[in-house]
């Protein structure tokens, strides 16, 4: 049972990861136009 | 910020471009693809001046940065091939929305804090005890009391201000729900108890979010949507003081004041002509669809549009007193009316609020009864709180109607209304307006003209802003202009010019000198040459009427001669010669024999019945007044989509129901679980998660409705 003094805190450590980078897309606008971002990667040019 | 190509550290970076310049935003209804996007960037990106484009395929919009004019760009839009309509930056705000942004990240804490304390949560189930269980409910408690005091604000706020005025709705139960789950969860923990429900609360509080976080979306659409249509309008007059023409607010127009209305442009406030003559368009305020000739001292209503030369006006009434203002005033009365109809999710909420208060205190007096133990009978009537699920009711309404809304969107239509979507899934019969809505001016057969012709008629109709000049240029679109000179307009008569040293002339048939009333065309001594010019239909009004399932009707304020002309067209019954009381009055006809009306309409005659109808669609290029008094905007050109439109609409409202019935139906089975004592948290998490799934699912059906 020690290593869950190990394994808690890296599962909440990973998940905080991926929280800190989902707030970083909220704020750094990359929900404003999410049909054409989907769109834009069909482009070649650019 | 790094580039990902070396060419890109030579231009500027966008940061530089939006610093220059406020950038122009245009609205364009059309585009749907990728293939667009490319196309408008690639296209305007060689235009001169051009420094930056960006196309916004969600919004539907284009910014442009640099020095170039608003013309240049919407010109060569159309030649892409592309409608557009330029918008006005200030009026648009372009602040960004905070609160949606707040929502997202509500949301992602408390998917954050869901995924860990279920992580736990599993342990917990798969049988930890004493010690380890504690342990794992006790770091569950330090996760979900912080994510639920951050992420349940919006639940908390909205039930605080709904019980301060005394009533309850949907967050009442739901914030009860979370805070009496984490409440009693955080005591267990202490007291080393079995079953903690951190896991629900926060499960409860994520879900939810999602439901708001759609809510929002399809809401803040909607009002960009309808400040982008005021954007439209340009609210500046140019007022004459000692002979000095200067550009002021229309707001500080005051009576007497002398304006110049320039030609193509509506008339600002009620007034006196002062000129000699005038023509002017008031299909707008009448649905008359012939031009009206005025002279010196006529009177002029705000809303028309002045075809020919500039004239000047002397104000007699502003503001609030011009007729236009006294319309708006009479349709904000009528909008109270709508107000008044009640939404699904509000009569959803009424039942099920009181209900879910009633059951889980019943449960709770029955167990303490039988039982005496307060701390288990605590815990049922929590468990019934919970697992009544209002997660999956609320997520019933808006996951439809923001799959829908954004349908509808796609296809051109623009929903401004909350409610409309429900009120047009209800209509039985249909009203339209002619002139502007069915149909506008042409011109046929003109291409029997010689080629040399057309481009002389092309080259005068460019010089004027008559319906039926425009309509010319509509009809030759490769046709290059001929060369004229010393062009001008005779107001209510034509456009006459010089080309190689011959006076060419277009317009009445009595002015060119020739034995027709109508159109024509006269080059120098030549005999004068008549143009037809039938009003056409809009485009996709025949496909759209065939479509349609339901009865159907015109009234209009024109003459009875162009409605027979029109009924032979379409087939469809017109009343002929309807002021807008009568156009009202032929609507409340209809409602008193239990019809729910939707009108289609784009005048200020209009405005009143599109208030009053059940619902309401307004075309894109109608007067603000009537825009603003319609629930959905139609922004293409063609009609084709109306009764694909209905139908979805339709299907939204049978999806919301559907999900309605499956949010039940799980209730029914478990709330006799969670009153008998069985539900564990692993019953209540799972009830919880199926049910909102389920629902979130069956409204994506509403993309396959053909």
């Amino acid at each position: 049972m020690n290593v869950l003094v190990i394994l808690i805190p890296v599962s909440l450590i990973l998940g905080g990861i991926g929280l800190v980078a989902f707030l970083w897309t909220v704020r750094s606008d990359q929900y404003d136009d999410a049909q054409g971002n989907a769109a834009r990667i069909l482009l070649d040019d650019d | 910020m790094t580039a990902v190509c070396p060419a890109c550290v030579a231009g500027p970076t966008p940061e530089d471009i939006a610093a220059a310049s406020p950038g122009l935003q245009f609205s364009l209804p059309t585009i749907h693809c990728a293939a667009c996007i490319g196309k408008i960037e690639r296209g305007l990106a060689t235009l001169r001046g051009v420094q930056g484009v960006r196309v916004n395929l969600s919004l539907k919009r284009l910014t442009v940065n640099g020095q170039v004019g608003v013309e240049t760009v919407q010109a060569a839009l159309t030649d892409l091939g592309f409608e557009s309509y330029p918008l006005d930056a200030q009026a648009l705000n372009t602040s960004r929305d905070d609160r949606e942004r707040a929502l997202l990240t509500r949301m992602a804490v408390a998917g954050f804090a869901m995924m860990n304390i279920m992580l736990l949560s599993v342990a917990v189930w798969s049988g930890a005890t004493d010690a380890t269980r504690d342990l794992f409910h006790l770091i569950s408690a330090a996760i979900a009391l912080p994510v639920i005091m951050y992420s349940g604000q919006p639940f908390f706020t909205n039930a605080w201000s709904a019980l301060k005025v005394q009533r309850l709705n949907m967050d009442v139960p739901i914030s009860l729900a979370i805070l009496l789950a984490a409440g009693s969860s955080l005591y267990e923990t202490l007291h080393g108890g079995e079953h903690a429900y951190f896991d629900a609360a926060v499960a409860l509080t994520f879900f939810l979010l999602i439901g708001r976080y759609m809510d929002h979306r399809t809401r803040s659409a909607a009002r960009s949507a309808a400040k982008e249509l005021t954007a439209l309008e340009v609210h500046q007059a140019d007022r004459i003081t000692d002979g000095a023409v200067q550009s002021v607010p229309v707001a500080q127009l005051a009576v007497g004041d002398t304006i110049l209305v320039p030609c193509g442009a509506r008339v600002p406030v009620d007034g006196v002509l002062q000129s000699q003559a005038a023509l002017m368009d008031r299909s707008f305020l009448t649905g008359e669809s012939a031009a009206i000739s005025l002279e010196s001292g006529a009177v002029l209503q705000a809303g028309e549009i002045n075809l020919t030369a500039p004239f000047e006006m002397r104000a007699t009434a502003v503001g609030e007193d011009t007729t236009l203002r006294q319309m708006a005033a009479l349709v904000e009365t009528a909008e109270n009316g709508r107000n008044s109809y009640t939404a699904l999710a509000d009569k959803a909420a009424a039942l099920y609020a009181p209900l879910v208060h009633i059951l889980s205190f019943v449960a709770f007096l029955g167990w303490y009864v039988f039982t005496g133990d307060m701390r288990q009978s605590i815990n049922i009537a929590i468990a019934v709180l919970i697992i009544t699920c209002p997660c999956a009711l609320g997520l019933a309404v808006p996951a439809v109607s923001t799959a829908a809304i954004s349908r509808m969107f796609s296809a051109g239509f623009l929903v401004k209304h909350a409610t409309a979507l429900e009120r047009l899934a209800e209509v039985t019969t249909v009203v339209f307006d002619k002139t502007g809505t069915l149909t506008r001016p042409s011109v046929a057969a003109i291409s029997r003209l010689l080629s040399q012709d057309q481009a002389i008629a092309k080259a005068l109709a460019q010089a004027s802003h008559h319906p039926l000049s425009r309509a010319i240029v509509a009809a030759l679109p490769d046709v290059q202009a001929a060369k004229i000179s010393d062009v001008h307009e005779v107001p209510g008569q034509g456009v006459t010019a010089t080309w190689n040293g011959l006076v060419v002339r277009l317009g009445r048939g009595a002015w060119l000198g020739a034995d027709f009333d109508g159109l024509g065309l006269r080059v120098g001594a030549t005999a004068p040459q008549m143009i037809e010019a039938p009003e056409a239909l809009r485009e996709g009004v025949l496909e759209a009427l065939d479509d349609i399932d339901l009865p159907c009707e015109v009234v209009t304020g024109d003459t009875a001669a162009a409605a027979d002309a029109l009924a032979r067209k379409i087939d469809l019954p017109v009343l002929a010669d309807a002021r807008p009381a009568d156009k009202l009055g032929r609507l409340d006809a209809l409602a008193a024999q239990g019809h729910k009306v939707l009108m289609v309409g784009d005048g200020l005659n209009d405005t009143a019945a599109l208030a009053s109808a059940h619902a309401s669609i307004a075309p894109a290029a109608a007067l603000e007044a009537s825009r603003s008094a319609s629930d959905i905007v139609i922004l293409k050109e063609s009609f084709a989509d109306l009764p694909l439109m209905i139908r979805v609409a339709r299907g939204a409202s049978r999806l919301a129901h559907q999900n309605f019935t499956i949010a039940t139906v799980y209730n029914v089975i478990a709330v006799p679980v969670a009153i008998a004592g069985y539900a564990s948290p692993l019953i209540a998490a799972l009830a919880m998660s199926a049910s909102s799934i389920t629902v979130l699912l069956n409204s994506q059906r509403i993309r396959w409705i053909k």
